[in-house]
């Protein structure tokens, strides 16, 4: 009697970890399959009617080509790099070097840390109307590249700030050390030694950065709405300015296959912009865990 | 240094006197001066910066607060309970409440929106959590590194992909499929009983609708959660594994009494943010939700998000000439930023009580 249980519960167990052992490679599938399926998806529309010409006609209306969208997506790109850029790795430098920890050893800044994590998680579309009402239409600005440009470096921000915060963290104090006993100044030590073992894990939070901003919608609809003129010098008063994301979000449900193709061809170039960023930072960390002294886990 | 006039040495004060007027010392005071001052310059620069994404919150919510305000006033406690949606007539009188002008007619209570962005969150959430664990663990645990890396990157290249292009997906490809081949099998035989029987009906051609919606949320979820517990799992001591492996437990056994409990705050925290991304994402769900503003009977009908409302009710609210439309947008927005404030809170202190080392995700 005794023994049969002990085998129900045997077999019972067993049944338990196979079916265990399938469930996570289902689970698995379940995630890689459907970025695959995505992928794939877009290629497989867009590749067919592709025309290279796309990529030199502007949109008229929703015919013609994508180049507006394709320079104001890589415009928009480059002012984010600048402006988010710049104080997001500020922001790193000073929580990971600047901040002085607290007496009970605790990191400082716990409101400005508590307020950069809430931001990361802040809905980007209340963003996006916060800068609708306060930049395009309370300061007159008109939809342009400057309110979407605020907008979008307010949402990376804590994100290259985290990023360049880690990768910081990551330098041996020892690096920090020998800098200071040699008689360098704070900066100096910092600007030579520091910030250049760190630079690829920042580089690597920037291009994710990137990644995102240049994959954003709703906040742009907000702020930059679209126009089929090609991106000129204007920061503000430029009465639209376009980005890849537009064609995708509307023009789907017009009628014309011409549309849709074009919805397709601007999904593909984003889904680039996406894979490429996303290769290069991959390349970027391969290469210094080759180059680094400590190979890490 | 070269010494060159011979004044120098005896006199402290006439050395120090000379050596200022030595170009080589002068230069040097000034890059020590601009040394100090390069200092200065990172400490200041850093501190404005440091301080910027709290002036963007205090921003945010306090546009909301003024814009919405006349909003909050006129509609109420009824925003959060009512159930009409209604801009009133653009051509009939504009009243007056409280002072504030707003189209006759005009009634907004956002309980079916509110409900429908909790709604398809939970789904997304039920979805993506046991996926995200599984394939954490399979990833980790199983798998040779030769072939997790690559299926790793695939989990980075998901959350890479703009959510545009997933809801383009999910409109054009997959929702299609679903109404097709999936949902009517599940809406005829799901038993009627109670909660089980909310996902019972015929689904639209199109497969737009909450279930839809849940799951492609559940899809932009997954690499949040399961990139964080994959970071987890690699954590996980190996000595209590194989302790427990040596003891005769199977593979299950030491997953769900060892390793998923030794990370399970770490776990939690990362599928809170996960539900915070959830609820505020916008563009995917305004695709394949049906933007509905109105309860659905079943999980197959079309509903809406907070955010989606936002996004595409904007050009409708504008042509009412009063702005009361525009402000009671406002006022939605303050809700789902007083929802996603508070999630984010949570994970926060979940995720800080656990560690002090937190998932790296970012925002959108």
């Amino acid at each position: 009697m005794a023994i049969t249980q002990g085998m129900h519960t045997h077999r019972r167990r067993k049944v338990a970890g196979i079916g265990f052992r399938v469930g996570t490679y289902l689970a698995l599938l379940l995630v890689v399959g459907p970025a695959l399926w995505v992928l794939l998806g877009v290629v497989i529309r867009a590749v067919p009617h592709w025309q290279w010409s796309v990529l030199t006609t502007p949109t008229k209306g929703t015919t013609g080509g994508l180049e507006n969208a394709i320079i104001g997506t890589l415009v928009i790109m480059l002012g984010v790099l600048i402006m988010a850029g710049s104080i997001g790795v500020l922001a790193g430098i000073h929580l990971s070097e600047l901040a002085k920890p607290r007496r009970s050893g605790k990191a400082s800044g716990g409101l400005l840390r508590t307020a950069s994590d809430v931001l990361s998680g802040f809905p980007s579309i209340v963003l996006g109307y916060c800068g609708y009402v306060a930049l395009v239409v309370g300061l007159h600005w008109g939809f342009s590249l400057l309110p979407a440009l605020i907008i979008l470096s307010i949402m990376v921000i804590p994100y290259i700030a985290k990023s360049t915060e880690s990768a910081l963290r990551q330098v041996p104090d020892s690096y920090r050390e020998g800098a200071a006993a040699l008689g360098m100044s704070m900066g100096y030590s910092l600007r030579k030694v520091v910030l250049k073992s760190a630079a690829p894990g920042i580089v690597t939070g920037l291009l994710i950065a990137l990644a995102i901003a240049s994959g954003e919608t709703a906040p742009l609809i907000y702020t930059a709405n679209f126009t089929n003129a090609i991106p000129g010098a204007s920061l503000i008063h430029s009465q639209g300015f376009a980005y890849l994301t537009y064609p995708v979000y509307t023009f789907y449900n017009q009628p014309s296959a011409q549309a849709h193709d074009l919805a397709y061809d601007a999904a593909l170039l984003l889904v680039f912009i996406v894979l490429a960023l996303l290769v290069i930072s991959r390349i970027i960390v391969a290469r210094t865990q080759r180059h680094s002294e400590s190979r890490g886990r | 240094m070269v010494v060159t006039g011979g004044t120098a040495g005896k006199n402290p004060a006439a050395q120090l006197n000379a050596s200022a007027m030595r170009p080589g010392r002068f230069l040097r005071r000034i890059a020590d001066g601009a040394r100090a001052s390069e200092e200065g310059v990172w400490r200041v620069a850093g501190r404005v910066a440091v301080t910027l994404p709290l002036v963007a919150l205090a921003f945010a919510l306090t546009v909301l607060l003024i814009k919405g305000y006349p909003a909050i006033r006129v509609n109420g406690w009824k925003f959060l309970t009512g159930n009409t949606w209604s801009y009133g007539s653009g051509y009939g009188a504009t009243v007056h409440t409280d002072g504030v002008a707003h189209p006759q007619g005009s009634s907004f209570g956002a309980l079916a929106i509110i409900s429908g962005t909790l709604q398809s969150s939970a789904i997304a959430l039920i979805v993506a959590v046991p996926i995200s664990i599984g394939a954490a663990f399979a990833l980790t645990e199983r798998l040779p590194t030769w072939i997790s890396r690559p299926l790793g990157f695939a989990i980075e290249v998901l959350a890479g992909i703009p959510s545009v292009v997933i809801g383009l997906w999910g409109l054009i490809t997959l929702g299609p499929i679903l109404a097709r081949d999936v949902y009517p099998v599940i809406g005829k035989h799901m038993p009627d009983v109670p909660v089980l029987n909310y996902f019972r009906g015929t689904p639209s051609a199109t497969g737009q609708g909450l279930l839809t919606a849940g799951l492609v949320l559940g899809l932009m979820i997954i690499p949040i959660i399961a990139s964080t517990t994959r970071d987890l799992f690699e954590q996980v001591p190996p000595l209590p594994k194989e302790g427990a492996a040596a003891l005769g437990m199977t593979e299950w056994e030491v997953a769900n009494k060892i390793t998923i409990p030794w990370v399970r705050s770490g776990i939690i925290g990362a599928s809170v943010l996960g539900l915070g991304r959830a609820l505020g994402e916008t563009v995917a769900v305004a695709l394949v939700s049906g933007t509905f503003i109105g309860f659905t009977p079943n999980v197959f009908g079309h509903m809406t998000t907070i955010a989606a409302t936002i996004l595409t009710q904007l050009d409708g609210a504008q042509i009412d000439g009063t702005g009361f439309a525009v402000a009671t947008l406002a006022e939605l927005g303050l809700v789902l930023a007083v929802i996603s404030v508070l999630v984010n809170l949570a994970a926060r202190a979940i995720i800080g009580r656990s560690s002090a080392l937190g998932p790296s995700v970012g925002p959108n």
